[in-house]
């Protein structure tokens, strides 16, 4: 069971939040996007916009450049062509450590955690941003440094009983099952405080329960005016969850709309040769 | 929090404070200090190596510019040691920070390489300028002082090597355990993610870098002091791989396993004294045992069958 | 360290033996002058190009051993220096104790390939999912460990090998060429080719480059690729110890002359493209005639720190080097 989060964390993450009002504006706006890699084009001219607070799922069959588009949007890839507006500011080119300052988080595919560090360290390192980087402070321990760490890492253990792993909050990152670090890497990506998260792949290898779990996470990250945008295969999830899609085949947009909208599109159906729940 | 912290370096303050009792005849004290010096460069290179995954095979570069830095200004041009350590500290973090951009960017082999490749060219311009640097012979040293103050005998370098020690430690266990710290692990963890989350790698890989840079240089500068006297060997490969060495054996990513690392292999040497002749096949087989056997390194591998799920 | 020596045009005249990477200088005799008098600058420059690419042939069969092994594991086998060591000390105090120089070179060369295989076998194999970083401490171990072998086996000192045909140098153009540089340009390009035709024309050559491309694949073709990493280890010892036996003549051989030559022969095949045989070769050359030009032109002191110049302007330029692919990393 997931336990209930303090209140003292629900401040700190609605105040992330932007104003209901400015909710319908578009946080991503991507522009003739085109990414080429070895004379094949993993994304070609693709054009769609992403509207603030919403939860939005990129679907498509394997090889569509879902996880390509992701590493574009999050500054991992450089567009060969296109441009990408987070937020109103043309991000393309960017490295992703400069979109982390702009509020983009992201989570990935092939896990990324910190093995070499404990569970807290690994959400505390989300963190970065807002705590003191300098070696200096480091290096003699300023006082400064320590008061903003210790909210760190209490915020981090916080986060961490959010996404329901308060058991794990002692625990070394390389001592937890597969799911549970599925979630740690979302609670890291929260840490960041960030305006928009994008989860890949989120319940990848896990089951039905754990599914779910993640499913309830999404839509409270969601509720706080987050915007949340997944890539996922899991079809249940993905019509179960999202406000708006947008399906891919082999790099160019398919259909984008409601879930209604995009399950009985006759070109989507096509693309998938099965049924979407 | 601060008790789990601290009580390491306090037991190692305590050890260290300790020593001297059993250390009664200048011989062993001159071994405890070099081994402290070695210790000193080898939490630093450790920073570098266990917590930010890099490598350096050329740290041995360093020290010895740091040494002829020291040597030269204060023998040949009567400079006062500390602006002499602290000018030949700056020149060393300048050509560190220079190399560092470019050559971090590479991993595993090349940068190895890399690190290689400036190490040597460093120990073969030392023994090159003969003018400068006395050449493959070295130069004499003349000794430290300070403000009038001049530390004299192998007791009064022993208290200078173990409070330096000391707070290489301290501000080494600082620094991991802070945001840069973590930032710097976060490098060698999942080198992408960091990214996403903020951490500016390449600036980290640089300074960090860059700091174990600097500090092999002050503890060259100060050996050079200590030793009197300083030949381009202390600056070539053979030295960078014994530091290698030091850290790999005692423990990447962990500052005590470092400094234990250091004191072990610059000890039995020592102690062993028909070990000379053999010294390269000793060394040789304990790299390549310690990676095959134990590749966490001493201290961690051994605190994890003492202490299971214990952080060091 | 000193720059080939020129002998004079008149009359023939033993040169002095030029040193080839060694990291000590042989002797204090000071640095090789030009002498004056009679010589063209296109003698200079001859003498100079083929010192080069003698050395330069040395340095290719260290880069070929590399990119064999690199090719069959991905591993940097830093020890592959001393393979050229234990050729070249082998055939020098085997021939000194009477035995029949191709025999000697034969046993140097066993030996290699043992030590070959015994790292292959109990370190590679051992840390087969380790880190990079840790299987470079484990070739570098390797390599410091029979550095310090050779040293307790055969001491510290310099041994001598006799020329295989003599001493007289071979006028052309007014530059003196020792016979033994033709040695070991000849026996150089014969390995490579015999090494190329095995890659091209034989089942066991297929296997290994198969290997190389795709272990998992080579492996479900009924490829043994244990063997494989084993056979690459063995044939550049090979490689290493027959082009340290050929050079030892010219330059001497120490337990101290593998680890420059291991380097500089990693230098040859990260310029060429790290995995690409030709590139290696290619690359050696260019590195011996590079360090040869340098020393007879600017300064035979810092003739060593060339290879090492090339090697950071490779690796920060163009760390695929010349022939090598270029790759993205997936995310």
């Amino acid at each position: 069971m997931i336990d209930a989060a303090s209140p003292a964390m629900m401040d700190t993450l609605a105040q992330a939040a932007p104003a209901a009002a400015e909710r319908t504006a578009p946080l991503l706006r991507v522009e003739n996007l085109s990414r080429e890699f070895g004379g094949v084009l993993a994304i070609q001219d693709l054009s769609f916009t992403l509207p603030k607070g919403r939860i939005v799922s990129i679907i498509g069959p394997n090889g569509a450049g879902k996880t390509t588009l992701f590493n574009l949007i999050t500054g991992v890839y450089t567009p060969t062509y296109g441009r990408i507006l987070f937020d109103g500011r043309d991000i393309a080119g960017l490295p992703p450590y400069r979109l982390a300052a702009r509020g983009m988080s992201r989570t990935f595919q092939n896990l990324q955690i910190f093995f070499n560090m404990s569970a807290l360290e690994n959400v505390m390192v989300g963190r970065h941003l807002h705590l003191d980087r300098g070696v200096l402070a480091a290096l003699f321990r300023l006082p400064r440094l320590v008061r903003k760490d210790r909210e760190a890492r209490d915020l981090a253990a916080e986060l961490m009983r959010e996404v329901g792993l308060a058991k794990y909050i002692d625990a070394q990152a390389s001592a937890m099952p597969y799911g549970a670090l599925k979630r740690l890497e979302i609670a890291r990506a929260l840490a960041a405080e960030p305006k928009m998260l994008l989860l890949d792949e989120p319940a990848a290898g896990l089951n039905g329960t754990e599914s779910r779990e993640i499913d309830e996470l999404i839509k409270r990250i969601a509720a706080r005016g987050i915007t949340v945008v997944l890539v996922e295969h899991d079809m249940k999830m993905v019509m179960g969850i999202s406000d708006h899609i947008l399906a891919l085949n082999y790099g160019r947009k398919l259909a984008e709309g409601t879930p209604g909208e995009v399950s009985a599109n006759p070109d989507v159906i096509a693309a998938y040769l099965g049924s979407m729940a | 929090m601060f008790s789990h912290r601290l009580a390491p370096l306090a037991g190692l303050a305590v050890v260290a404070a300790l020593l001297p009792l059993a250390l009664t005849n200048n011989f062993l004290l001159n071994i405890a200090i070099v081994a402290g010096f070695n210790a000193i460069v080898c939490v630093g290179l450790n920073l570098l190596i266990g917590f930010a995954g890099q490598i350096s095979l050329g740290h041995a570069g360093f020290f010895g510019l740091g040494a002829y830095a020291s040597a030269v200004l204060v023998s040949t041009y009567g400079w006062p040691p500390l602006a002499a350590l602290l000018a030949g500290a700056a020149a060393v973090g300048g050509l560190a920070f220079a190399v560092a951009k470019p050559i971090l960017r590479l991993k595993g082999h090349y940068l190895a390489m890399a690190t290689l490749g400036i190490g040597i060219i460093i120990s073969i311009v030392l023994k090159t300028e003969t003018k400068i640097t006395g050449g493959p012979d070295g130069m004499p040293v003349d000794s430290f002082s300070l403000l009038g103050f001049a530390p004299y005998g192998e007791r009064a370098w022993y208290w200078i090597v173990a409070a330096l020690l000391v707070l290489a430690v301290w501000g080494a266990l600082n620094l991991i355990d802070s945001p840069a710290g973590r930032a710097l692990r976060a490098v060698h963890g999942a080198e992408v993610a960091a990214e996403t989350l903020g951490v500016d790698t390449a600036g980290y890989k640089v300074m960090v870098f860059v700091l174990s840079a600097v500090m092999a240089s002050v503890t060259g500068s100060l050996s050079a002091h200590y030793l009197g006297f300083i030949t381009p060997g202390a600056s070539d490969f053979f030295r960078s791989i014994e530091l290698v060495t030091m850290v790999v054996f005692g423990g990447m990513a962990s500052t005590f396993g470092a400094v234990i690392g250091a004191v072990v292999l610059t000890v039995l040497p020592q102690l062993l004294t028909s070990f000379h002749d053999y010294e390269a096949m000793v060394l040789g087989a304990i790299l390549m045992l310690t990676m095959v056997f134990m590749p966490k390194g001493l201290v961690p591998t051994l605190s994890a069958l003492i202490a299971p799920r214990r952080q060091v | 360290m000193q720059a080939p020596m020129v002998g004079e045009r008149v009359a023939p005249v033993k040169p002095a033996k030029f040193l080839a990477p060694s990291p000590q200088p042989l002797s204090r005799e000071g640095r090789g002058a030009l002498s004056g008098d009679a010589i063209t600058m296109g003698a200079d420059f001859l003498q100079f190009l083929v010192s080069g690419i003698t050395v330069g042939a040395i340095y290719a069969l260290a880069g070929l051993g590399f990119a064999i092994i690199y090719n069959a594991s991905t591993v940097i086998n830093f020890a592959q220096g001393e393979f050229i060591m234990i050729g070249g000390m082998s055939a020098a105090t085997l021939t000194a104790a009477g035995l029949p120089l191709p025999l000697a070179i034969l046993i140097g060369c066993a030996a290699a390939m043992l030590g070959g295989v015994l790292l292959a076998k109990f370190a590679i194999e051992k840390a087969r999912n380790a880190s990079v970083v840790t299987l470079i401490i484990i070739t570098i171990g390797a390599s410091i460990f029979l550095r310090g072998l050779a040293e307790v086996v055969w001491g510290k000192e310099f041994h001598q090998l006799a020329s295989f045909s003599g001493d007289t140098p071979i006028l052309v153009l007014g530059a003196a060429i020792l016979p033994q540089s033709l040695w070991v340009i000849g026996v150089a390009l014969a390995l490579i080719l015999v090494i190329g035709f095995f890659f091209t024309r034989t089942l066991s050559g297929k296997a290994m480059l198969a290997t190389s491309y795709n272990r998992l694949a080579a492996q479900l073709v009924g490829v043994n690729v244990r063997k494989v990493v084993l056979a690459a280890f063995a044939l550049s010892a090979a490689l290493g110890a027959v082009g340290g036996a050929v050079v030892t003549p010219i330059t001497f051989s120490s337990s101290e002359m593998g680890i420059m030559l291991g380097l500089k022969g990693f230098t040859a095949a990260v310029l060429g493209g790290l995995g690409n045989g030709l590139g290696a070769v290619v690359g050696g050359l260019i590195v011996g005639i590079a360090e040869a030009l340098s020393a007879g032109y600017l300064s035979s002191a810092y003739k060593d720190a060339v290879a090492f110049v090339i090697i950071l302007l490779v690796l920060v330029f163009m760390p695929n080097g010349l022939f090598g692919k270029r790759g993205t990393e997936r995310v």
